[in-house]
């Protein structure tokens, strides 16, 4: 089983790289972008006997290590 | 004293750590991150300064679960004075010894230069020698340093004092480095044992090299 997460700042906490990001397209002319968000994207490929164990499990480990939740959300999606 | 330094993988500053205590006339001894134990006679801990497991994921997310924190943890929680500098900051932040979170500085830089400071509250071990609103010139090194704390956590720091530095320029006047919120530099616990800053004292050990006011910070722990 494959387990894709991804971490992002929390709305309401500043992104300084997506911030920075926003302001590079502005000078290439990308002048119609609203605002930007940088995360990171985790691949996971674990064994699990269903994807709803596999989702708790991967909670599990973003609640501990993968993501900081005092300012990180994180997202996760299971693919078989 | 016994001042322990523990030590990870990526850990760079341990030296300049150990020779700071070592001219304030302390015993410090190093311990490799897989201890699972602290010296018994251990007077304090100091995290240093570095790049712990080459700040992957987060700066200090890794570190934190080595066996040597779970140590230090129990130390802290046991009332043991525990003083985290930069990356050691930010392995405390992520064991949740101190509140609050590190971003990457507001303008992505990684900043190293001579940083004034201001003392915002002496009432602890750390900055008993110090006075309030005192400037202090402390070397800053980092990327990651950009203090966020939740309203609610930020209005707790100041209800119990623990804001103890801020970021300033040579009047006094806040000169903010990386985007920290309140300008924020160092804090402390509630308890008062446990504090963190992003600046590093043990470079401010000699004037001929820019600076010695490292010294009176980190005598305040020699009892």
């Amino acid at each position: 089983m494959k387990a894709i997460v991804n971490v992002y700042l929390k709305e309401g906490v500043l992104d300084p790289q997506g911030k920075a990001v926003h302001h590079a397209l502005g000078a290439l002319g990308f002048d119609n972008v609203e605002n930007v968000r940088v995360g990171k994207q985790i691949i996971l490929h674990l064994e699990s006997d269903s994807v709803q164990s596999a989702r708790e499990e991967v909670e599990k480990m973003c609640e501990t290590l993968l993501a900081n939740t005092v300012i990180e959300d994180y997202s996760i999606e299971i693919v078989q | 004293m016994m001042i322990v330094v523990p030590r990870f993988p990526g850990t760079n500053c341990e030296f300049d750590t150990v020779y700071a205590f070592e001219k304030l006339g302390q015993d410090v001894r190093i311990v490799w991150h897989e201890e699972e134990i602290l010296p018994s006679n251990t007077d304090l801990v100091v995290v240093p300064g570095g790049f712990s497991y080459g700040d992957y994921l987060r700066s200090g997310a890794i570190a934190r679960f080595s066996p040597i924190m779970k140590a230090i943890k129990a130390y802290a929680d046991n009332g043991g004075y525990v003083l985290g500098i930069c990356n050691g900051f930010q392995i405390l932040l992520e064991s949740h010894l101190l509140p609050g979170a590190m971003k990457r500085n507001e303008n992505l830089h990684f900043v190293s230069k001579h940083q004034y400071l201001r003392v915002e509250n002496n009432d602890n071990r750390f900055l008993r020698n110090c006075q309030v609103k005192e400037l202090l010139n402390i070397p800053i090194a980092h990327a990651e340093g950009n203090y966020f704390i939740e309203e609610k956590g930020l209005e707790d720091l100041y209800a119990n004092g623990q804001v103890l530095l801020t970021y300033c320029d040579k009047e006094g006047n806040p000169d903010n480095p990386n985007g920290s919120i309140d300008n924020i530099a160092g804090i402390c616990n509630k308890n008062r044992n446990v504090f963190g800053l992003m600046p590093h004292p043990e470079r401010a050990m000699e004037s001929i090299l820019g600076s010695e006011d490292g010294i009176k910070m980190l005598e305040g722990f020699i009892s």
